[in-house]
């Protein structure tokens, strides 16, 4: 297990390495830079020149790349070129929001897409199934901004009961204690409830899945022959094999929602890590996108890696394997 | 084929499919006018729907910040995301058969080497690329196409590695390379028909993905550009009038999950009659 973990960092940290290597390659091949955006059109060729020097962007790429990397891995992550913070600053400021976000959303999507799987599967075939299948493929097939944006509708504009933009009110400054926390938890609210939604159909499809196949299996028809209530054999013999696969899924659904976060970031303004790559993509801010990237890759191999873990934790025979 | 059509699912999806795929094809027929024309602004934006602007023109799905007629953009719209659905599924499908069946029939280095390959561009954060390459160059169809294309073979690479490799050993491919049938015959006339199945599965699911990401581009104004119209950008744009005139971003929104659904149940359908292992329900 120990040298199989290993292995995996080891094709984790290529894997990372080359992530940012293209994007560092695509960001210096593509037309147009940084300097462009900040100085304007009117800039004289002796300004922009001026400029580059002053960036570092007049240097061949394989040293500018070098360099990055050398940098990167002490901690020296740049100044952004449109804010002028340091990159780390303004990741490090993001990050949390993005972390509270994904992982909130993710135990609640699987909590119930756990539950709501397993009475379908348990249901095979009956008319709850059927409604409950209607509701979690059209959940599967919403797009998170469009849902962001008519819950916003409802909630923000029609019944003005919950905020719809930023983590904190404008006045959060000036709140202290269960106020704070209130005024957190409804902004909160909205964006959570748009990626936990979708996150649901995914997973409730996935185990109603496992769980049917698992339950044509001939340990379970044993279990049953043994005379084992329906309640037993669903929760402890196939709901616990089923489980591996959805695990499994819940490391990889890992880059998932953090792809949609950076669209629902997008519509509540939420000050995460999404919201940052892309207005830094948009203004060509290399040493952000070059940090976010690099950190976006690691996240999802590391969300890998915690599937394959997990994976051996809930089914002995993967680490037999090992 | 009479177990598909049988099917509830199937039956729903291919018709929702089918009816949008008329509309787009007939636009002109099932709207009036031009879905970029713009006149006398002022009179004839934010008509409710259901109604009739000042001129007496009937908008089924009212109008927005331009006046323009929702009903007519959505047809138009469908035009070009179904179209890049599509288009991009192909681009997908091309390469991860090509990749998949190289790296499955011909083992040694090219196979490492295009598994690595694989397995590298599924660990790449697809929506970090899709931006990274959508920000960078001129945004355009054709790059939205290329972009969801390049980022969307890999699945299907890995299926389509998985039965070759299978199929390879069976009897029928020894003995047509007994025969002396050259490799890449067999490839190409015994392997890959077999091999398909799982394919046509993997696209139809993939289409409706492709169009979610196109939209998703282009609400953050990176994939198709106004005027013309896409899912996408309609729902941005009706996102700038959300308190006038909700209805401009959820029409083209309520099309798109009818569609991704529709793609969803009906790949759902194929599977369970093409697989035999599920048939037991």
């Amino acid at each position: 297990m120990l040298s199989r973990l290993g292995h995996r960092l080891l094709a984790g940290i290529a894997v990372v390495l080359g992530v940012v290597t293209l994007t560092f390659l695509l960001l210096h091949l593509a037309p147009g830079d940084p300097v462009d955006i900040m100085l304007g059109p009117s800039a004289t060729a002796a300004q922009v020149s001026a400029q580059r020097r002053a960036l570092g962007l007049d240097r061949p790429v394989p040293a500018q790349f070098a360099t990055w990397v050398g940098r990167f891995v002490r901690g020296d992550w740049g100044t952004s070129i449109t804010k002028g913070r340091p990159v780390r600053a303004i990741l490090g400021d993001a990050w949390p929001a993005t972390v509270r976000l994904v992982v909130l959303s993710l135990i609640l999507s699987y909590v119930i897409g756990l539950a709501v799987g397993v009475v379908q599967a348990a249901r095979g075939g009956t008319r709850t199934d059927t409604a409950l299948s209607v509701v979690t493929v059209t959940l599967f097939a919403i797009p998170g901004y469009w849902l962001g944006l008519m819950l916003i509708l409802v909630f923000t504009y029609w019944t003005q009961v919950l905020p719809a933009f930023g983590a904190a009110g404008l006045d959060a400054d000036y709140l202290t204690g269960g106020r704070w926390l209130l005024d957190r938890l409804r902004h909160l609210i909205l964006p959570l409830t748009a990626l936990t939604l979708i996150g649901i159909g995914g997973a409730a499809r996935f185990v109603r899945g496992a769980m049917l196949e698992t339950l044509t299996q001939p340990f379970i028809t044993t279990a049953r022959a043994k005379g084992l209530t329906t309640r037993r054999v669903l929760g402890h013999h196939a709901l616990r094999n089923a489980l591996t696969p959805v695990v499994i899924l819940l490391g990889l659904s890992l880059p998932a929602l953090f792809s949609g976060a950076v669209f629902i970031e997008a519509v509540f303004a939420w000050p995460g890590v999404g919201r940052v790559l892309v207005e830094a993509v948009q203004a060509r801010d290399y040493p952000v996108v070059m940090a976010a990237t690099a950190i976006s890759a690691a996240l999802v191999v590391a969300g890998n890696m915690l599937a394959d873990i997990l994976a051996a934790w809930v089914d002995p025979r993967l680490r037999a394997s090992a | 084929m009479s177990r598909l059509l049988r099917d509830r699912r199937a039956a729903f999806g291919a018709s929702v499919l089918l009816i949008v795929l008329i509309c787009a094809l007939l636009a002109p027929l099932v709207t009036s006018g031009d879905p970029a024309s713009q006149r006398d602004i002022v009179a004839t934006r934010f008509v409710a729907p259901l109604s009739s602007d000042v001129h007496g023109v009937f908008h089924p799905l009212g109008t927005d910040r331009f006046g323009r007629d929702v009903w007519t953009r959505l047809v138009y719209g469908a035009r070009i995301s179904l179209g890049i659905g599509v288009l991009a599924v192909l681009v997908s499908l091309v390469m991860g058969i090509v990749i998949g069946a190289l790296a499955g029939y011909w083992r040694g280095p090219v196979s490492l080497a295009l598994l690595g390959l694989t397995d590298f561009a599924l660990a790449v954060p697809r929506v970090v690329l899709l931006l990274l390459l959508a920000a960078l160059w001129q945004p355009s169809t054709a790059l939205v196409i290329a972009v969801l294309g390049l980022t969307g073979w890999m699945g299907i690479a890995r299926l389509v590695h998985g039965e070759v490799r299978s199929l390879a050993a069976r009897a029928f491919v020894e003995g047509a390379v007994a025969l002396g049938a050259r490799r890449l015959r067999v490839l190409a006339r015994h392997i890959l028909p077999n091999a398909l199945t799982p394919v046509i599965i993997a696209a139809a699911l993939g289409v409706g993905n492709a169009i979610t990401l196109e939209a998703g581009l282009s609400y953050l104004g990176l994939g198709v550009q106004p005027p013309t119209p896409s899912w996408g950008n309609m729902i941005q744009s009706g996102r700038d009038t959300l308190v006038n005139a909700p209805w401009v971003a959820a029409a083209p929104g309520v099309a798109l999950v009818l569609v991704v659904v529709a793609c969803t149940l009906l790949g759902d359908a194929l599977r369970d009659v093409l697989d035999p292992r599920t048939r037991q329900s």
